[in-house]
């Protein structure tokens, strides 16, 4: 039992990060109709970014982290406007395709700056670990989980009351009318990009404080792309429930199932979901079905 | 006969089955036969390095051929084709190595093995449209590669399984300028079946559902039966061309066949030109050739930047995805437009005006 509840925490732990990674997807998705397949590397940037502030300009921990937000959110219009912007009318292929390719790039980078050994952080949190009901849970899962939760609810109030959270919201409806009420969708677009690097150098650095910074953390924008596709790519309910899903059935499958097909169950799980669901449910468990035209 | 080098300055052709032929103008026979004799004459001049370099370009073709009858002319996109690739690969090192299978026999079936499997992941392609089914050809991919690394009894595991390369009668070809003539026979094949694919009912009723799949159906294309037909054609040579790689390189292991193998396959045919056979080639070989380019300019460039070497694999990286989204953004039609841009340029050259 504290076996399964351990799993099961640390499900809610992961997926709850997922959840915050894919809320960047969908938020791209949503203004412009695009998949982000280079969020990995937004989310491996942010945590590098903070680390070298720390051990190398021995900066505190929170300055550092708000400097790391800036450069992800001036990374995030930088990429708006060079490769976004300019294939606002193509087609879907050739966007993903040019996500695809930025995420080469990138990762491309950062592997000629940092190169590709596992770095850790210093620790921020307590080391000392909690107990709850018989289940230990670190202080950085704790803090990662209560993060995590306040930005959800605090991306539900900006889309909610905000004006430029509703600016996004008319902007996803329907483009050209948002665009005829006066609301700038090129600016919609470059916050979009903003928020959505921001987002995902948050839940890069909440990352790396469990895990330890290195480029194989990139893996986690395709583990995210079962998460959206499972809620409804348009949905941001839908990304949270999904992660919270997908987080779960990955822990669940690695601890009991794991043993009997020999490893690496954890990364599969998710895709098996994901193909499933898309049988029965093509637009996701919360995504808005399109009616088609002729 | 006319001359070959003059072009027709314009479009005379008066009747459908006139603009329908293979070869447009009596010339183009004879180039295509000329094309065909300098290529087979390659290996008579370049070093036994180039000719390998160019038998894994022409295996590259097959499958970027394939990749471009499913993505270019059907319009579905499919972001498993190292999955694919990989059981071409795996079905022919099992019929051979297991089964002692001929390899002439095994090519073909890992083909229809490969179709069998792209067809059933096809299905979904139904109801998924545009970025669901990226993502549900992405799941094929992972699911794929997971069962191959872990049917540890069947495909070797993660160490993966060696392979012999084939024999005629008791003739192997272990030289890499018979193995470069058996791709260039097989990619002559593919180029004729996709050609003549674009010229038939199939064809056009690929390109009906690429264009809008609603419409298609609504004028009598049975949508299912045409999506899955693509799926299993697309694989069908991507197959093939997984198995003449695994029978070159002679080993086959799931690391062989990641994401990223099916992202240059992507890569190759957006950059070559989506939906253009020829394109397909000029982006297998353009993909195919960028690493080795990238090498030899670094090694020019270590002179002057002696770090540059450690970084090589992570600057190819680099450049390889530079290079995607300059194409993306200033030629969207690839290296087949650029080419037909020349051609045109060249029509009425030197008095265009």
């Amino acid at each position: 039992m504290v076996f399964f509840s351990q799993m099961l925490i640390n499900g809610i732990v992961v997926g709850s990060i997922y959840g915050l990674v894919a809320l960047g997807f969908v938020l791209i998705y949503r203004a412009s109709g695009a998949l982000n397949m280079a969020n990995g590397e937004f989310v491996i940037i942010g945590p590098y970014v903070c680390l070298v502030l720390i051990t190398a300009y021995d900066i505190p921990f929170f300055i550092a982290l708000l400097i790391t937000l800036v450069f992800s959110a001036i990374l995030g219009l930088v990429v708006e406007r060079l490769v976004v912007r300019p294939l606002q009318n193509a087609p879907v292929i050739s966007v993903i395709m040019a996500t695809i390719g930025l995420s080469s790039l990138l990762a491309g980078a950062v592997h000629m700056i940092w190169g590709h050994q596992t770095r850790v952080f210093p620790p921020i949190f307590p080391p000392t670990p909690v107990q709850i009901g018989g289940v230990i849970i670190t202080p950085v899962y704790l803090w990662s989980f209560i993060v995590v939760i306040a930005l959800l609810i605090l991306f539900s109030l900006f889309f909610k009351f905000s004006k430029m959270g509703i600016a996004m919201r008319a902007v996803a409806d329907d483009r050209t009318a948002a665009s005829s009420m006066g609301i700038s969708v090129k600016y919609v677009y470059a916050a979009t990009w903003t928020i959505a690097a921001v987002v995902a150098a948050i839940g890069g650095v909440l990352l790396g404080n469990i895990n330890g910074v290195s480029p194989s953390m990139a893996a986690i924008g395709l583990t995210v792309l079962p998460v959206v596709i499972l809620g409804g790519l348009d949905s941001v309910f839908g990304a949270i429930v999904g992660g919270f899903i997908i987080g779960i059935c990955q822990n669940l499958a690695g601890g009991y199932l794991d043993p009997l097909v020999g490893g690496g169950l954890k990364d599969v799980v998710p895709f098996i979901i994901v193909l499933l669901i898309l049988m029965v449910k093509p637009h996701g468990l919360f995504g808005s079905r399109g009616i088609e035209r002729v | 006969m006319r001359n070959l080098f003059v072009r027709e300055c314009g479009n005379y052709k008066t009747s459908y089955s006139d603009d329908m032929k293979l070869f447009g103008t009596s010339g183009a026979k004879v180039k295509a036969l000329l094309i065909v004799a300098v290529v087979a004459l390659v290996p008579m001049i370049a070093s036994n390095y180039w000719v390998g370099l160019l038998t894994l370009c022409a295996i590259a073709s097959i499958g970027a051929i394939g990749l471009n009858i499913l993505t270019g002319f059907t319009g579905q996109i499919s972001i498993g084709v190292g999955a694919f690739l990989g059981v071409g690969g795996y079905a022919s090192a099992i019929l051979t190595s297991t089964y002692g299978v001929s390899f002439w026999i095994s090519l073909p079936l890992a083909g229809l093995i490969t179709a069998v499997i792209g067809g059933l992941f096809g299905i979904p392609s139904l109801r998924l449209k545009g970025l669901y089914l990226a993502i549900a050809t992405l799941a094929a991919q992972v699911i794929i590669l997971f069962v191959i690394s872990r049917w540890t009894s069947v495909t070797g595991g993660t160490s993966g399984m060696t392979l012999s390369r084939p024999e005629i009668g008791s003739f192997a070809l272990t030289s890499n300028t018979s193995y470069f003539y058996l791709s260039i026979i097989v990619l002559i094949f593919t180029i004729l079946y996709a050609t003549n694919l674009l010229r038939t009912r199939v064809g056009r009723a690929f390109l009906a559902v690429r264009d809008r799949d609603i419409a298609a159906q609504i004028m009598g294309i049975n949508l299912f039966q045409y999506k899955v037909m693509a799926f299993a054609i697309s694989s069908f040579f991507v197959g093939i061309s997984g198995a003449l790689l695994a029978h070159y390189t002679m080993i086959v292991s799931p690391e062989l066949y990641d994401f990223h193998v099916s992202i240059e396959y992507l890569a190759m045919i957006l950059i070559g030109g989506l939906g253009s056979v020829f394109g397909s080639i000029l982006g297998a070989v353009f993909i195919t050739l960028l690493p080795v380019g990238l090498s030899s300019m670094v090694d020019i460039l270590t002179v002057y930047m002696p770090d540059l070497y450690q970084i090589l694999s992570a600057f190819k990286e680099f450049v390889f995805g530079f290079v995607i989204i300059l194409f993306l953004i200033f030629e969207p039609g690839g290296l087949a437009h650029i080419w037909l841009n020349m051609k045109k340029y060249f029509k009425l050259w030197p008095f265009s005006y």
